[in-house]
């Protein structure tokens, strides 16, 4: 199956873990992605508040620059998904609106019809489009003995609340049940990370990933998955900065989901970004999974 | 035709007269449709001045026909038909038509509506001019009545009638009569015991002469109409003999199989796979669950067949059908609650101390699995704190827009409990608090007087994720206090979902069978909401209790009453008319192909194989015209529906209706034409 593929910023650096991971993931699950040529910024959340019309046909130019053919965009990126869905859904709810977006997207020779794309997030193509038997067909090093906490944030289950339960998510439980992993039901897996408050309030976002670190390891979680870059970075970037601010021990590592899925699909964990992230994973692999896994 | 036909436009106060320009609509007609003798409008035309008035113009006038363009026939179609047959018109040759739901109530345009009146009227005129008199038909109604549903409004509908010395079928799916009722612990507001108040009901029920109880059965089938229903019961296999068996209960005491009791128990005690739901069941008749039974499973054990001392085990027992014929029916089938784990942030199913309302119901009854100690889920720790959640599934677009109607009160009764048995504080989370009925607002201010803690908002979640160690081991009712305006975080031991109350599952199904219907939200759908709650649109079929809409025991044994008491006014009439519009066959053309039997949605068409047609049995008959459609020769005909009144009505209403416009001559009945093309 063939979907155009918008990565987002983060993906490019900070979360070149998750690009790196998607790409290898998508290639064995037979998902053709599509690079959007000359993709650019989908404006993440602050430039909504600035000036909408211009953050909007800045998120409309890439949908509007998916290959015609082409009827489904992935966005592994949580916020970039809910912004290219939010716009679409708002092209299509108000004509007004999609009038302009479409006059600003003519001065570049585009336009853009409203429902022709649906946005997909990954997880949803792999859980839904791929399912069940062709994840557990490749998988080849099951995850038996590894604790994984799913964390999902808000950005994609909450804003259209039409792909999971909004207050309690489930889909990356079902998946990692699939790959043999012990999945951790912990409440607190839809609640914010915080997301850039850690810019205007450290002492409250601060708090916001305390408390999922904390029920992390209440659960006795070994790791954290994450879908979205933002939540990636606070969890695991900010996870010293919260032990001084709070005098705790946390030493919990924060992956991308598409790496474990990696893991279990036999990759090597050097090409699924693994070393990347500021708290090693690598670690808790060789001990939880066993065999360390083959150049870590 | 020489017919005159009086023509009546009512004002329905500014109902009609808001958006249709009724002076105008009587003067068109009067001056332009063929036919038309008097033309009036009125501004009540249902009052009697206005009953009077069409009553002397007939008179008068010697009006052979009256058009009264009003309201919906159901309302006031027999005021204007007994009108005219004071006057001496049969009552058939009066024609009403619907300018008020069909027009201004739904039009938006004054000149568009009054165009449409005007159309409507036109088509009434026409068809009038052709209807027969007809005379109604009488049957005779049977006096015995089927109840289905034995929870308390059931219970109460049975035992008006049975006393009032009418034999009553009361048809109950569970094991024993009783209902949710038999489940509770005490009763709001006065706090008395719910098995005291409802037992001797039960047993009376059991015992009474004019009732048969059928237990364990369900409503297959349903034909014929008012005053004579037959309807075809399945009563499932107990695998006991109820003539033999004495209720010694020795069956259940030696079973070795025992089960988790979803049912009476709500999933917090267990039973035997032999079984009476509960102590004082009604009957005192055990059933084998045969899911469970050992001998089901592998053809071993038997332990209550060799120990039963009257041999009533019957492992072979089948459901055996009963078919009953009855005068009327009541249906009093009752609520099911809200799957509370719609909700998963409310963490039911998931944290073990949260608990439904009717487990909660258990867990403090007596007769319950602990005895009535309130304690946790581990069977001995009494809870510090107790948070009730109300509107768990209902006000809530996601799930149920009513309102459960009980829950505040029932929550109420809940923290009035828990502070008796236990020294735990109790909190409720409410949106509002509703306690409307005589004795709740004295209820509500006595738990205040008792301490119970109020706090007014919804819950956004309840969690184990404790973030403070003092919230350690806790569950956290996670609320915004909109009083304070403040979030708060409240550590509780226990939590208790006041879920909705919700339509059985099938209770759309049962409509289907009794050709009542339910509103969106699966609720059985009354006649009138104000003036006729108890009947519905099928004549002879009444509804009583929750099945109708959420509400508490002492609404549900009104309707009981009431239901049982319009049941009275029509056995003690003895006769229902029917209405002659009922479909014939013309048996000198019929040929027997007996296409029609199998249309009927009635039955009320018989072969006569002697003679090789088929007929219709105008008792059963509902006019509906399924037949008339089907019938390969054309033979069948509808009474007050035939092609003639039809097509002319048609020919009325498709008169171009914005030729006023340029020019009034303009206008001509369409089918004038048409029946000039038609030979």
């Amino acid at each position: 199956m063939k979907y155009a593929y918008y990565p987002g910023c983060s993906l490019e650096k900070n979360s070149a873990a998750y690009d790196i991971s998607v790409r290898a993931v998508a290639e064995i699950l037979g998902i053709e992605l599509a690079e959007i040529d000359d993709w650019n910024c989908c404006g993440a959340t602050e430039f909504f508040s600035q000036d909408e019309l211009v953050a909007c046909s800045v998120v409309a130019r890439n949908l509007a620059l998916v290959e015609d053919h082409l009827r489904q965009v992935v966005a592994p990126c949580a916020a970039c998904y809910c912004n290219l869905k939010k716009v679409d859904q708002l092209m299509a709810e108000h004509p007004h609106m999609n009038t302009l977006i479409n006059e600003a997207l003519a001065a570049g020779g585009l336009r853009y019809q409203p429902g022709r794309l649906r946005v997909r997030h990954l997880l949803e193509v792999i859980v839904d489009d791929i399912g069940e038997a062709a994840v557990r067909d490749k998988t080849v090093r099951s995850l038996e003995g590894l604790r994984v906490a799913p964390y999902y944030g808000c950005q994609w289950v909450r804003p259209g609340a039409d792909v999971d339960n909004p207050e309690y998510p489930m889909k990356m439980d079902e998946l990692f049940k699939w790959l043999g992993a012990e999945v951790v039901d912990y409440p607190v897996k839809a609640h914010c990370c915080g997301g850039h408050m850690t810019q205007v309030s450290e002492a409250q976002a601060f708090e916001l990933i305390r408390r999922l670190l904390q029920n992390a390891v209440d659960y006795e979680a070994d790791l954290i998955l994450c879908m979205c870059p933002m939540c990636q970075l606070n969890l695991d970037g900010y996870q010293h900065r919260v032990n001084h601010f709070f005098g705790t021990k946390f030493n919990v590592p924060i992956v991308f989901f598409t790496q474990m899925l990696g893991v279990a699909f036999g990759l090597d964990p050097a090409r699924l970004g693994f070393g990347k992230e500021l708290v090693p994973a690598l670690p808790v692999l060789q001990s939880k999974l066993g065999a360390a896994p083959a150049s870590a | 035709m020489a017919e005159k036909v009086g023509v009546y436009v009512c004002h329905c106060g500014s109902n009609i007269a808001g958006m249709v320009d009724v002076a105008e609509v009587a003067r068109w007609a009067g001056k332009h449709l063929p036919g038309v003798a008097v033309a009036r409008d009125y501004k009540f035309m249902c009052s009697s001045l206005g009953q009077a008035m069409i009553e002397e113009d007939i008179k008068k006038e010697n009006l052979t026909r009256v058009v009264v363009a009003a309201c919906s026939p159901h309302l006031h179609e027999k005021t204007f038909r007994r009108a005219c047959q004071n006057a001496g018109m049969n009552g058939y040759l009066c024609q009403m038509t619907n300018i008020r739901e069909h027009v201004s109530w739904v039009a938006v345009d004054r000149a568009m509506a009054t165009e449409k009146a005007k159309a409507l009227v036109a088509a009434a005129v026409q068809r009038v001019q052709r209807q027969q008199p007809l005379e109604p038909m009488f049957v005779k109604v049977n006096p015995a009545t089927l109840v289905i549903g034995g929870g308390i409004a059931g219970l109460q509908a049975t035992l008006e009638l049975a006393d009032a010395g009418y034999k009553v079928y009361l048809v109950e799916r569970e094991p024993s009569i009783g209902g949710h009722m038999a489940q509770f612990d005490k009763t709001f507001p006065t706090l008395d015991c719910s098995a005291c108040i409802l037992t001797p009901k039960m047993s009376e029920v059991g015992q009474h002469e004019n009732v048969t109880l059928l237990t364990y059965s369900e409503v297959e089938h349903v034909s014929g109409s008012v005053g004579n229903f037959r309807v075809r019961i399945r009563k499932k296999a107990r695998s006991v003999n109820e003539d033999l068996c004495t209720g010694c209960g020795i069956c259940s005491e030696k079973c070795p199989r025992k089960v988790v009791d979803e049912v009476f128990e709500a999933g917090l005690g267990t039973r035997k796979a032999i079984y009476f739901p509960f102590p004082q069941a009604v009957p005192r008749i055990p059933v084998i669950d045969r899911q469970s039974c050992i001998w089901f499973e592998r053809q071993k054990c038997g332990a209550c067949k060799k120990l039963c001392p009257t041999d009533a085990i019957d492992f072979h027992q089948k459901d055996e059908i009963l078919e009953i014929e009855v005068g009327n029916i009541i249906v009093a089938t009752g609520w099911k609650l809200f799957d509370c784990k719609r909700i998963p942030q409310y963490g039911y199913g998931r944290l073990a101390n949260v608990y439904t309302s009717l487990e909660f119901e258990r867990l403090c009854n007596a007769a319950g699995p602990t005895g009535g100690k309130i304690v946790l889920r581990d069977g001995k720790t009494e809870p510090r704190e107790v948070a009730i959640i109300h509107c768990v599934g209902s006000r809530d677009v996601k799930y149920n827009e009513h309102c459960s109607a009980i829950c505040c009160m029932a929550a109420l009764k809940f923290g009035h409990l828990v502070r008796e048995k236990t020294r735990a504080k109790v909190y409720s989370f409410y949106i509002d608090m509703r306690t409307n009925q005589k004795g709740y607002e004295e209820f509500y201010q006595r738990l205040l007087e008792e301490g119970m803690i109020f706090v007014r908002g919804k819950v956004a979640e309840v969690t184990d994720a404790a973030r403070k160690p003092s919230e350690k081991g806790k569950l956290i009712v996670q609320v915004e206090d909109t009083l304070l305006g403040k979030q708060q975080r409240i550590p509780v031991d226990m939590v208790i979902l006041m879920g909705a109350l919700e339509p059985q599952a099938d209770a759309k199904e049962l409509g289907l069978k009794l050709g009542i219907s339910c509103s969106m939200a699966g609720w059985y759908i009354e006649r009138h909401p104000k003036l006729d709650p108890v009947a519905t649109m099928t004549d002879g079929v009444f509804v009583a209790g929750a099945c109708q809409g959420a509400k508490d025991i002492p609404a549900s044994v009104a309707q009981g009453a009431a239901a049982a008491a319009r049941v009275q006014g029509m056995i003690s009439k003895g006769k229902v008319i029917i209405e002659p519009v009922v479909a014939s066959i013309d048996e000198e053309h019929c040929s027997g192909c007996r296409v029609c039997n199998t249309m009927c949605p009635y039955n009320a068409i018989e072969f006569d194989e002697e003679k090789h047609v088929s007929r219709v049995i105008t008792a059963l008959c509902k006019g509906c015209g399924t037949c008339v459609a089907s019938c390969p020769a054309g033979v069948i005909t509808g009474a007050h529906f035939n092609n003639e009144q039809i097509f002319a009505e048609i020919d009325g209403i498709l008169w171009d209706a914005v030729s006023g416009r340029d020019g009034e001559g303009a206008r001509a009945p369409a089918g004038t034409a048409a029946a000039a093309a038609t030979p």
